[in-house]
């Protein structure tokens, strides 16, 4: 196999790798702050039920969580399992996993806002989704932002997971024509277009975060 | 008919009573200022006027209609969503701590809530805020961010934030206690300027002489009673052992 081919087929990988990341992000930001939602609500039962679910998501391996989404459908409903569900159960997996790492750096940058900001926006007729949507979560995203970046760098390096279900991102196919051509070269190739994905995540998030600095 | 009227108001925190049936009422344009030792109960009255603490007895009346109150058996009836709004829509109150939104810059604090909570004009809201920054000195500071203000600066900006929704009574929670003599100076002047205009004030202050200057009543509060209260004359005059106690140890 020639350098090109054996680059072209790692591109190919990433650009799945990339649709994994993208897509576990798209879900996973919003659903995270749902569930942080329950995690603070004043129902006892909802947080309850909110606390073991994530405390069962974070304790747990993620790879593990794959496995019981993907195979989950056949071994409790006898459900056969298709082509397509296969990329569809690794999507639920990550994004259900990362909403659970997401809802506690929500909640720790919720909780973190002085009740001041609450009170004058009480006192200044804001209702309280305005309250929240206005005031405090453009101030929480700009607190929880180092946060947030550790995860997302974690999750471009976890997408290598969803090689647990043979599905063909980056990881999976470096490791086959690894195997097939009994070299190294893949895995350093692979290496390098993680590192450069990170670099690039990396960057953009700083670019942010200064663009927050606007005020502190 | 008096503007805002606090009946038997009592408070307590888990088990400390911090006000003891105290009943207090402010007039159309009258000047109240609320003094006392830290601790005494000030604040929290300002809080339960405000909406910002419940009470534990007593009612709460704006314009002489009940907005807050404690039945016989102890339930608590609060306003929520719309009719609260309303309520709130009566005062505005300035904090010891500014509580700027420091994410909006000076002007859009100003505009934020007339615009999206009182649904008035862009463009007058704007016009109607700069004109209020430019009455409190700081018509160049539109643009700037709660971050790069002074303390004083801040505080004018929060009067500034409060009276441009039109209240009909205003509160002041201590607020030149987070500043040093030269900017306390600078916005008591601003406040001093308010009573001209008219607007009724509740001010909890620690500063005597601006107390005695500015206020048509003034009331000592001394762990959670009212002890004296008067014309600033008749308080500052009494012959009170607390009061006398508490002014001269102010003097040293």
């Amino acid at each position: 196999m020639s350098f090109q081919v054996m680059m072209e087929q790692l591109a190919g990988g990433l650009m799945k790798s990339i649709s994994i990341f993208l897509l576990t992000l798209l879900f996973s930001l919003p659903l995270g702050l749902l569930v942080s939602f329950g995690r603070m609500s004043k129902n006892r039962i909802i947080r309850s039920v909110v606390w073991v679910f994530i405390s069962i998501l974070r304790g747990t391996p993620l790879m593990l969580q794959l496995l019981a989404v993907y195979f989950g459908p056949y071994y409790l409903f006898n459900l056969k399992i298709g082509s397509t569900w296969r990329f569809t159960a690794i999507i639920i997996a990550f994004s259900v996993n990362y909403s659970a790492y997401f809802a506690e750096i929500y909640r720790s940058g919720i909780e973190s806002m002085p009740p001041g900001q609450y009170e004058a926006a009480k006192l200044l007729g804001y209702s309280r989704s305005s309250t929240f949507m206005r005031i405090i979560f453009p101030q929480v995203v700009k607190r929880i932002l180092p946060s947030v970046t550790n995860e997302v760098i974690t999750l471009v390096k976890d997408t290598s997971l969803a090689f647990s279900l043979a599905y063909a991102e980056m990881f999976t196919i470096a490791k086959q024509i690894a195997a097939k051509e009994t070299s190294f070269m893949p895995f350093i190739a692979a290496a390098i277009f993680y590192y450069v994905f990170n670099a690039v995540v990396a960057f953009l998030m700083e670019r942010i975060e200064k663009a927050l600095n606007y005020y502190t | 008919m008096a503007l805002l009227e606090m009946n038997h108001i009592s408070k307590s925190f888990s088990d400390l009573e911090v006000i003891k049936d105290i009943s207090l009422k402010v007039d159309e344009g009258e000047v109240l200022s609320i003094i006392g030792p830290s601790g005494s109960g000030k604040s929290t009255m300002l809080r339960c006027a405000t909406m910002l603490e419940t009470i534990d007895k007593g009612e709460i009346r704006y314009l002489g209609e009940r907005v807050a109150w404690v039945e016989e058996n102890g339930t608590k009836v609060y306003p929520k969503g719309a009719q609260l709004r309303k309520v709130c829509s009566y005062f505005g109150l300035v904090f010891q701590n500014f509580n700027l939104f420091p994410h909006y810059s000076v002007l859009k604090n100003i505009m934020d809530p007339m615009v999206h909570n009182q649904k008035r004009d862009r463009k007058e809201s704007e016009k109607e805020a700069r004109a209020l920054l430019d009455r409190m000195g700081l018509a160049d500071k539109a643009d700037a961010y709660p971050c790069q203000l002074s303390g004083g600066q801040s505080q004018r900006v929060a009067i500034a934030r409060a009276l441009a929704l039109n209240p009909k009574i205003l509160f002041f929670d201590e607020p030149t206690s987070a500043l040093d003599p030269e900017l306390t100076g600078e916005v008591l002047k601003v406040i001093r300027s308010l009573a001209d205009l008219h607007i009724a004030m509740v001010i909890v202050t620690h500063e005597m002489n601006f107390a005695r200057g500015i206020s048509d009543h003034v009331i000592f509060m001394d762990k959670g009673i009212v002890e004296v209260e008067g014309t600033p004359d008749e308080v500052f005059e009494a012959e009170h052992v607390r009061m006398q106690a508490f002014l001269g140890k102010l003097e040293h």
